[in-house]
């Protein structure tokens, strides 16, 4: 049989405000376990919460960046269930009435191809603490730093067909957040988590099939793998005759496996009701206007002036525009040397393999944007062959003192670039004189090649490139040396 | 100085310089000390409480005196105080001491009031009777063997029996208005948002409101300019400006600008022995006010729909007494869960445990709809009726409770009756409104309270209204010690 899998997404976004989103006490990551947590977030007797207008205003702009509907009434309910590092037995969080109402985000798969993925909502809550079951043997530390923090829970609808698109998605909203300035994107330390909704049906069912809910995944890869075992999973099961029962399982990425965590048919009656501690949260149509006023370029919009506008492919606008940090970059070194073509496939190619291959993030790389928008121009000025150039970056990311006035401008950037060329002899020999003599002798040390070459075997050419480039270390400009050789035979 | 003294006549002694702060705490701590048959107070800290007179007295010779710098006054033990046990009349929290102050407690500290201690109450204020005190029952000055009516009956109490002159309260469904009338003392609950709510351990949310107990009206009106006002930690609290309010401590709250009139609710006396009432009715008339009948239609549905929201509300707000962070803890836990069934059975008395259980049950998937909806629609109902009679009258009238303080252990075995004890100071509460209670006559030798309400932040015709009514009776004078009956 062939079965066709359905996901859904909730991803929770912690939103980059200064303080809690119903406390003063600070969000800032990595204290002392509890030095981050006041009587409000410790939910000791007579508290009350206040909202951070601030996490407000960034809901707003997600709603606003996927053209969504913003419920200018919304609710705050209690979810009521009992875990120690929940404090209040029960997390505020919005249920019936979101901030954010649906709206849609168009996703740009690897192909080139798109999928109009609806979004639900997404509403705002606080985040719980974390438990912390493997310092103390038999015992479980709790520590509250991050209670309250707040969280956009942003909630699809079951509208992705693979674990790849489902990943794409994840990404592209990650991109979309910190465009936004409303999340720091930081995965590895908890910012953004992936709950996953997964099913299969036999293709061409119209219901859906029982889901399981995988919890807790903070990588993009991770989600990829998690729920294509998960969809592999579920084939296996109904294909032995099984059935899928609700629940929610974990996904383990040391054996690359989900598992069960507990059944849904245990599961709590969360009670959900209006939290009377708060009053209903308004929004004014002068807030809304300011917030509309106030956004950013977003990435759809980014992606369509690099295509239309910079004549970048569709594949090469999408990748350079998904992260505000790259798209930065680019804009910068491509401004300076003018060639956005040069300079995408310079930030695609050489800049992202060393980006990787050293782990560093693109806003620490060693070679900065303006940088690189001098070494585009000494290409197309051809005082460098795109051999050289490689050397010369290759130099610059080793040893290139980073300073910010090369940013600001403060002193001419290429002159220092200017001066490394010559230092390291990157200059490429352009003087025909001097090549041509070069290029003789070369013919008369291989006079069979020669031959060959002089009856037609174009291939024998390359070669005779290549020795021209060996003997050059790389400073000659090939099609010149082509063009040279071509006129002597 | 004289034990039943007001508010007003302490700050007068002390400007006068007839005592000190210190004198005067002195005085009503060794009355505390010889009266402890009440039981009125959970928690006397004489040396905290001499530390802060002596301090008022230096601020008053400074020049630095609000009337009520170094006047005594006692905290209904639901009020966070800093450094100092806040038990909320439970086990739960038996050995709990807040590191903050409530806001209230704040203010009149900030105002230089000596605070002599914090009073008993039924456990996290639900009770009528407070009997429900992991503390012990409160008994009621006028008679031992009757009960002073709850939460706020520690507060209520020892206001009678002149161990304090005025305290703070709070009040839900009527744990103000109730024991103010029970013990025979002027009661205030303020309309919902007038007073902070932070740092009062919450019962219902929606519902509970800091209020005073005090011996008349004029004591309630300074007692409430300072713990009125916008707080923003508290999202509930109401930003406004009354000028009445601002003017109380310098000028006190007058009497009504004009004839009133006064409506009475036929609900409210249905079946019920309320002469008192009439007599009341007619001192207003002779004061040349208007009394005339309204209808509160949804009257006997109001209990059913408070006990659904209230246990829903406090079903929650008390998830956080679990034995993890503080309060409480049962020994030698064997699992999560054993920590969170024997800490809670342990630390939570029968009656809070039959809230949480009602209101659990109704807030649960399947019952939402028949109980807390419904619930919520009633008291918009109820809401509308007031909204309508209040424009029919500018004040209503009613009995405080169905009749006067009932013995203790009577109503125990029978929650239901004990309940409709709130019958008429709970649909007040629903609808957010005002009211007092003030001290207009006996019933068996026992005080009885008559209930103004008015309509949202006009608690000044209730205060000028209450305070006419003390000028031309006095009920609100008379004290155990010099009534008939009295214990």
């Amino acid at each position: 049989m062939n079965w066709q899998s359905v996901i859904g997404l909730e991803l929770h976004v912690q939103l980059a405000t200064q303080s809690k989103i119903f406390s003063g006490a600070s969000t800032t990551f990595g204290a002392p376990p509890n030095s981050q947590a006041c009587a409000v977030d410790l939910g000791l007797p007579g508290v009350l919460p206040v909202l951070n207008q601030q996490a407000v205003v960034m809901a707003i702009k997600f709603g606003l960046a996927i053209g969504a509907k913003i419920n200018l009434n919304s609710i705050f309910d209690r979810k009521n269930y009992f875990y120690p590092d929940l404090p209040k037995g029960y997390q505020i969080s919005q249920f019936e009435t979101p901030i954010v109402g649906a709206g849609n985000i168009l996703v740009h798969m690897a192909d080139g191809s798109t999928r109009d993925i609806r979004i639900t909502r997404a509403h705002l809550e606080e985040d719980a603490g974390k438990s912390i079951h493997d310092l103390f043997p038999g015992q479980t530390a709790i520590d509250l730093n991050r209670t309250g923090t707040p969280l956009l829970e942003i909630v699809s609808e079951p509208d992705f067909r693979t674990a790849s698109e489902a990943a794409t998605y994840f990404r592209q909203v990650h991109g979309l957040v910190r465009y936004l300035k409303i999340c720091d994107g930081n995965l590895a330390q908890g910012s953004m988590r992936c709950d996953a909704n997964v099913s299969v049906r036999p293709v061409g069912q119209e219901a859906l099939g029982e889901r399981t809910e995988i919890k807790n995944i903070n990588s993009f890869r991770f989600v990829e793998r998690a729920i294509e075992y998960e969809i592999e999973r579920q084939i296996d099961v109904l294909e032995n005759g099984g059935i899928i029962e609700r629940e929610t399982r974990l996904y383990d990425e040391i054996k690359d496996e989900t598992r069960s965590m507990r059944s849904k048919e245990l599961s709590e009656d969360y009670r959900y009701f209006p939290d009377p501690d708060l009053l209903p949260l308004q929004v004014s149509e002068s807030l809304l206007t300011q917030i509309k006023q106030s956004m950013p370029e977003l990435p759809e919009a980014r992606r369509n002036r690099y295509h239309k506008d910079l004549e970048l492919s569709q594949y090469d606008a999408t990748w350079l525009s998904a992260d505000p940090d790259v798209a930065e970059y680019f804009e910068v070194a491509m401004k300076h040397c003018g060639n956005a073509k040069t300079t995408a496939n310079w930030v695609m190619g050489e800049l992202s393999a060393h980006l990787n291959r050293y782990d560093v993030p693109i806003e620490q790389a060693p070679v900065s944007a303006v940088q690189l928008g001098v070494l585009i121009q000494r290409l197309d000025d051809q005082t460098l062959s795109s051999k050289t150039a490689k050397t010369l970056f290759e130099a610059l990311w080793a040893n290139s003192p980073q300073s910010d006035t090369d940013a600001l401008g403060d002193s001419d950037p290429s002159t220092a670039i200017d001066a490394q060329i010559q230092t390291l002899g990157l200059k490429q020999i352009s003087n025909s004189g001097e090549l041509e003599s070069i290029i003789d002798t070369i013919l008369a040390d291989h006079p069979q090649q020669l031959e060959q070459l002089r009856n037609g075997k174009d291939k024998v050419l390359g070669f005779f490139v290549g020795q021209v480039m060996k003997l050059t270390q790389g400073k000659a400009n090939p099609a010149q040396v082509n063009d040279i050789i071509r006129a002597k035979i | 100085m004289h034990s039943f003294a007001t508010l007003r006549q302490l700050s007068t002694g002390l400007e006068n310089g007839e005592f000190s702060a210190v004198e005067l705490a002195t005085h009503y701590l060794a009355l505390i000390a010889s009266n402890q048959q009440i039981n009125g107070f959970i928690t006397v800290d004489e040396e905290r409480t001499l530390a802060i007179a002596v301090k008022a007295d230096t601020d008053r010779a400074h020049g630095r005196a609000t009337p009520l710098t170094g006047v005594p006054i006692a905290h209904k033990d639901i009020f966070c105080t800093q450094g100092m046990l806040t038990t909320c009349g439970s086990k739960m929290l038996h050995n709990f001491v807040a590191p903050y102050d409530a806001t209230v407690v704040y203010a009149l500290d900030q105002a230089g009031a000596v605070t002599l201690g914090k009073t008993n109450m039924d456990e996290f204020a639900m009770g009528s009777s407070n009997e429900n005190s992991f503390f012990g029952a409160v008994t009621n000055p006028w008679h031992i063997e009757h009960v002073p009516g709850g939460s706020s009956g520690g507060s209520a109490a020892v206001v009678a029996a002149g161990l304090a002159p005025a305290a703070t309260g709070t009040d839900t469904g009527g744990s103000i208005r109730q024991p103010a009338a029970f013990c025979g003392i002027t009661g205030l609950k303020p309309t919902y948002g007038r007073v902070s709510r932070y740092g009062m351990i919450a019962f219902a949310s929606s519902l509970d409101q800091g209020g005073a107990l005090t011996r008349d009206a004029e004591d309630s009106a300074l007692l409430l300019s300072y713990m009125a006002g916008y707080d923003k930690k508290d999202s509930t609290s109401v930003q406004r400006q009354d000028q009445w309010l601002t003017d109380i401590p310098s000028a006190g709250i007058g009497n009504p600008a004009e004839k009133l009139t006064i409506g009475l609710p036929t609900e409210y006396f249905i079946d019920i022995d309320a002469g008192y009432i009439d007599q009341v009715r007619q001192t207003f008339e002779q004061l040349g006010h208007k009394c005339v009948d309204v209808s509160l239609s949804h009257t006997d549905v109001a209990i059913a729909a408070y006990y659904v929201i209230a246990g829903a509300e406090a079903s929650t707000n008390l998830s956080r007494y679990d034995g993890v962070r503080f309060g409480h803890r049962c020994e030698q836990p064997e699992s999560l869960h054993d920590l969170y069934q024997r800490s809670r059975s342990e630390g939570l008395g029968a009656e809070v445990q039959r809230r949480i259980l009602t209101g659990t049950y109704a807030l649960s998937v399947g019952y939402f709809d028949a109980y807390y909806l419904k619930a919520q629609k009633i008291r918009r109902l109820i809401a509308e009726d007031f909204t309508a009679a209040l424009t029919q009258a500018d004040v209503i009238l009613t009995p405080t409770t169905p009749a006067p303080a009932f013995r203790l252990n009577a109503l125990t075995k029978d929650p239901v009756a004990m309940y409709q004890q709130d019958k008429f100071t709970v649909p007040v509460s629903l609808a957010g409104l005002p009211a007092l209670s003030m001290p207009c006559g006996f019933v068996e030798g026992l005080p009885v309270g008559a209930q103004l309400i008015a309509p949202a932040f006009r608690e000044d015709l209730l205060l000028g209204l209450a305070k006419q009514y003390q000028t031309e009776t006095d009920w609100h004078l008379a004290t155990p010690q010099t009534h008939a009956g009295s214990a």
